[in-house]
């Protein structure tokens, strides 16, 4: 795969003054930074914080309510499918009768069109795509069938069937085996070198300031935006965290038990 | 056995009546597996009965009843995905209100009506064998339609059924394809009517599609076996009705039902739940 053919142009990201109710609340309020090419970015917050809202938003899912989000330079719709989504794993129906081969193939609907059948080309992506997450010999088999991080691979597949320029996963690293985490990882590295711009979602902070070279920290609002030393400074881990957090030997440790959002939201 | 199997067809009626309970049958099947799959059991029962006002309203003004039933059909479609689109009112909610009002709504006209009693019992259980050379045409032209549609849009239809999410990120016009399945749904529960009737319309589409489910997890393989099981069960739910002096419609749906028992406790999953049933008996 060379950079040419996953992406000819590599996106600019931009979030200007952004803010975006779900179920009628403010789910991210006045948001605004801009991600350059091909950068690897960690957006980390508390539960609730909107990180979900965020993706949502930036593949249009969710109306503005104010700002504008610009890719190229250009507002959201304008592009056909640069912007590829993970979804988080409890959002697929994994029930439903479809195989893995069949899934990933749905990454070139975007190209393909809806009468004609899918061309050489697109049956070469779907299978190096396949490959490139060793998951080639399940490509028959009924998604349902497959464990959690096989399951995964499926999706990450398909992001990358989909050529995207920019890429958005959604908490890839909770709940899946140490292989796929390791093969997600990999595959971030791969991107960095075609340049797709990533955005990954997580609740492991370590990994956050350790893999990534940017970190966005998010609480409703952008409390901080940078490199990981950068965002990782006691006062803003607090001001997103509130009481989830503790500092022990200057290790910080986040806990995600006990719907910490409700007490901050009545806090505000 | 030969004369057994071709008595029935000695009627020009029950020829006509085993063509559209055969169409029928394979139609309500191809199109419950997209009710099955997103869930809109409920929401195919309510079309159903949501009708019985355009269908009245057809009657009294002296319209075609299809024509009427149709127009209402596609407009409770419409509306249930007018008032839960925006997201301020859950799916079922929506369906409940519109489905009980539009009802009340038929029961109100057709409470003015003193005649027509009989005529509402065929509306409510169908009247297979009453099926007109014109109704035939009607049925066979609007399931070609249907048909064809689903065959054009399968690829569009699988994503937006299996991935909303994917299908908006592919910008697919996702609102448009979606009341696209309603209108299709609404055709399918209309040329349903004669055969099966408003009330048993719902376990046409849901039941052999429930029953190919069991089966397979392959989307064309599950379509397959699902028309296999309603056209089966239209044609020997046809023979029991003629054999037995049962009303037809009922009788296709039990035979669609005893598929279904018989695919849910040979499938893999059936069997698992037959060996702990025989385990705790032991």
């Amino acid at each position: 795969m060379t950079p040419s053919e996953i992406s000819s142009e590599t996106a600019r990201l931009e979030l200007d003054h952004v803010t975006v109710s779900y179920n009628g609340h403010p789910a991210l309020d006045d948001v605004t930074f801009e991600v350059p090419h091909g950068a690897q970015v960690a957006v980390v917050g508390p539960n609730g914080a909107g990180k979900s809202t965020l993706f949502k938003a930036l593949v249009g899912l969710l109306p503005l309510r104010r700002g504008s989000i610009c890719i190229h330079g250009q507002p959201l719709g304008q592009h056909k499918d640069c912007v590829a989504y993970i979804p988080q794993r409890e959002e697929v129906d994994w029930r439903f009768p479809v195989t893995v081969h069949d899934v990933v193939m749905m990454g070139r609907f975007g190209k393909v069109g809806w009468m004609s059948r899918p061309s050489a080309k697109d049956q070469a992506i779907v299978k190096r795509s396949l490959e490139q997450m060793s998951i080639e010999k399940l490509s028959s088999r009924p998604i349902g069938d497959l464990s959690g991080g096989q399951q995964q691979r499926v999706f990450l597949a398909r992001a990358l069937a989909q050529e995207p320029h920019i890429l958005l996963m959604d908490e890839p690293f909770t709940a899946v085996d140490a292989g796929t985490q390791e093969a997600t990882l990999h595959l971030l590295q791969d991107l960095k070198q075609l340049q797709v711009t990533v955005l990954v979602s997580t609740h492991d902070l370590p990994m956050a300031s350790e893999r990534f070279e940017k970190v966005i920290l998010l609480n409703h609002r952008l409390v901080a935006y940078g490199t990981p030393a950068e965002v990782f400074s006691n006062l803003n881990i607090s001001a997103a965290f509130g009481h989830q957090v503790l500092y022990l030997d200057g290790a910080i440790i986040v806990d995600e038990c006990c719907a910490p959002d409700d007490e901050t939201r009545r806090a505000q | 056995m030969i004369d057994f199997l071709w008595l029935p067809f000695s009627y020009g009626f029950m020829q006509r009546g085993f063509a559209a309970a055969v169409i029928v049958g394979g139609l309500c099947a191809l199109v419950g597996c997209y009710v099955v799959l997103r869930s809109m059991a409920f929401m195919g029962d309510a079309m159903a009965h949501a009708i019985l006002p355009g269908i009245a309203i057809a009657y009294l003004l002296g319209g075609n009843l299809q024509v009427g039933a149709l127009i209402a059909a596609i407009a409770v479609a419409l509306g249930i995905g007018f008032f839960s689109q925006e997201g301020e009112i859950k799916e079922d909610t929506a369906i409940g209100i519109l489905f009980s009002a539009a009802l009340s709504l038929g029961v109100a006209l057709i409470s003015r009506i003193r005649t027509y009693a009989v005529d509402l019992s065929h509306i409510l259980f169908g009247d297979v064998l009453g099926v007109s050379p014109a109704n035939l045409i009607l049925i066979g032209g609007l399931a070609a339609a249907v048909i064809l549609t689903v065959i054009i849009f399968y690829r569009p239809f699988l994503v937006v059924t299996f991935d909303p999410v994917l299908a908006k990120t592919l910008r697919m016009p996702t609102g448009l394809l979606r009341n696209l399945m309603l209108v299709l749904l609404s055709v399918t529960i209309v040329i349903s009517l004669q055969t099966v009737g408003i009330g048993l319309v719902a376990a046409m589409l849901v039941t052999p599609a429930a029953a190919a489910y069991m089966l397979t997890r392959r989307l064309p393989v599950m379509m397959t076996y699902s028309i296999l099981f309603g056209v089966l069960s239209g044609i020997i739910g046809l023979y029991l009705s003629y054999y037995l002096n049962i009303a037809s419609g009922a009788s296709i749906v039990l035979v669609a039902t005893l598929i279904f028992l018989a695919a849910y406790f040979l499938s893999p999953r059936g069997r698992t739940l037959r060996g702990r049933l025989v385990r705790s008996r032991q």
